[in-house]
């Protein structure tokens, strides 16, 4: 079986307002699959279906070769979630919920081990309500990959975190991963997709709009690439002709930027490099600016606010 | 029956972790026992047949913790848990609805039981009450009169739409019932009209139920009472599965 999850023509209403219609796409087996898209734009809407937590009012939805709706109990014994909104009762422990939740499942990974490997050794015995933001994430992680499950869904992981524990909890992702496991995540940071996904679909206004890697979405987007540097003193006059993968060059007292032309095969970058070495420019700072998967979200979604 | 265990021994750790809970169950009822003890003395009491009036507060009072537990901790237990998504965390696992609310009722009872045990104890212990009845009867009405309420605690839960909402309603509930149900002080001493109202009280049969059965009255007498709580108990079971939601 390749595919983890298949969808066809999902569509979901609620009342009136059409949250997802016309999605279909497949997740195959060890990826991280993304599902990024401006607030509304139907993310949740489509992980609850897959979860079995709503049911679609059309299409086909296959998860682990089985229907959600029809076969929820099976699936929950095999598929890990994290939701986007939960909560463990305040005074609970960290230790009980992963004690309680083992005894829901057939059979589940060790859960002491989770402990450690998700750093929660030292709040074993912490109350839920104790529990930092990151904490708390890393605590539903562990639920999550309690039952040892072949699918981990992890709706808006990072929401709310500061940089340190989202970089930890993208390194977690990762280890699942490594560990033969295929990870569904929707996302609002484009960097977090960029960085964690093997394949993202981008979605809005419940449509998918683009799906592929996310290096191939930024091809696609067809902007150049810039070179930025500093110089001492002025460029002679005849630099830019002497760049042929050059399309423009601004240059603002010290600081110049040399726009690239598009597809080209040599990296405009080397060009650069060689040609001001060989004319004895001094220069510092060299850097390249790429597009970034943020650039394509924007392109494809607009700027315009939301909700 | 694994998970049922473990989640009904976690709902009794964390029934005994909230001060609330614990307190109006298990220790409010005590310091009113003490309290009728300091006033009434120990002698028998006309008003009572001669009875003491400790040994009819012991089932009162009894009637009392059976709404807290029932009606107040469980409404709140219940809204809580789902105003916060607790259930809906539970709701991605395969573990049933049904173990969630077994577990709620085992919890919820258990802890009812042990406030009761307490009043006997303390009853026996420092007014050497008396005790007429026969313990079996004492227990079956007392199963009887907790199943019954703990119903309206899971209807009140599901039907509000929050949890500020279901504990106003519940306060609404609660305090008219243990003033006119005769749990606090006998409806023989209220005016005739407000005893017509304490019929209409579904409390007043729990009250009359185990202040009878208490005293040694057989079940005959009781028949109203115990159709009342019936009829409640299968409405609240049929009631609270048809009203719950995991969010």
């Amino acid at each position: 079986m390749d595919n983890i999850i298949q969808v066809e023509g999902l569509r979901k209403t609620y009342g009136t307002t059409v949250a997802v219609e016309e999605v279909s796409f497949e997740v195959r087996a060890g990826e991280i699959f993304g599902m990024v898209g401006p607030n509304g734009a139907g993310k949740t809407t489509t992980i609850e279906c897959l979860e079995g937590l709503r049911k679609p009012d059309a299409g086909m939805v296959r998860v682990l070769g089985v229907d959600p709706q029809r076969e929820s109990h099976s699936l929950r014994e095999r598929t890990g979630i994290q939701l986007q909104q939960s909560n463990l009762p305040d005074r609970m422990k960290v230790w009980e919920a992963l004690d309680l939740y083992s005894s829901f499942y057939p059979r589940t990974a060790d859960w002491k081990e989770l402990l450690g490997q998700l750093g929660l050794e030292e709040k074993r015995n912490a109350p839920f309500a104790r529990l930092s933001g990151g904490q708390k994430q890393r605590l539903f992680i562990a639920l999550a990959l309690l039952p040892d499950p072949q699918l981990v869904f992890l709706d808006e992981l990072t929401t709310g975190l500061d940089p340190q524990a989202r970089h930890a909890i993208w390194d977690l992702v990762r280890d699942v991963r490594a560990r033969g496991k295929t990870v569904f995540l929707t996302t609002h940071f484009m960097e977090e997709a960029e960085r964690l996904c093997d394949r993202v679909a981008i979605l809005d206004h419940g449509k998918i709009v683009a799906l592929d890697t996310p290096a191939a979405l930024i091809r696609s987007l067809e902007t150049e690439e810039r070179v930025v540097f500093n110089v001492e003193g002025a460029l002679p006059a005849s630099f830019a002709q002497a760049l042929p993968g050059a399309v423009r060059l601004e240059v603002q007292g010290g600081r110049v930027v040399i726009h690239g032309k598009n597809g080209r095969q040599a990296p405009l970058v080397s060009e650069v490099v060689s040609l001001l070495s060989g004319q004895g420019i001094l220069f510092r700072d060299l850097h390249t600016e790429q597009p970034t998967l943020e650039d394509v979200f924007l392109s494809l979604t607009g700027r315009e606010m939301r909700e | 029956m694994k998970s049922l265990l473990k989640m009904s021994w976690m709902e009794a750790k964390l029934f005994l972790r909230e001060p609330a809970s614990a307190f109006f169950t298990l220790v409010f009822p005590l310091m009113y026992l003490f309290l009728y003890g300091a006033i009434s003395g120990n002698e028998p009491t006309p008003m009572y047949n001669g009875q003491r009036t400790i040994e009819v507060a012991i089932p009162s009072l009894t009637a009392v913790i059976i709404t807290m537990a029932g009606l107040m901790s469980n409404t709140m237990t219940m809204a809580t848990y789902r105003e916060k998504g607790i259930l809906r965390r539970l709701q991605t696992t395969p573990v049933s609805p049904l173990i969630v609310l077994v577990a709620q009722v085992l919890v919820i009872f258990a802890m009812t039981s042990l406030g009761m045990l307490l009043l006997i104890a303390a009853g026996k212990l420092v007014y050497h009450v008396h005790f007429a009845g026969n313990a079996f009867s004492v227990l079956g009405g007392f199963v009887l009169s907790s199943l019954s309420f703990f119903g309206i605690g899971f209807i009140l839960a599901g039907v509000m739409p929050t949890v500020r909402s279901a504990w106003a309603v519940a306060m609404v509930l609660v305090y008219p019932m243990l003033l006119l149900s005769g749990a606090f002080f006998s409806v023989e001493i209220l005016p005739a009209a407000v005893q017509k109202v304490s019929a209409f009280i579904p409390l007043t049969y729990v009250v009359n139920l185990l202040r009878g059965l208490w005293a040694g009255e057989p079940w005959g007498q009781h028949l109203l009472d115990v159709g009342v709580l019936t009829g409640m108990l299968v409405v609240g079971v049929v009631a609270s599965a048809k009203t719950f939601r995991w969010e």
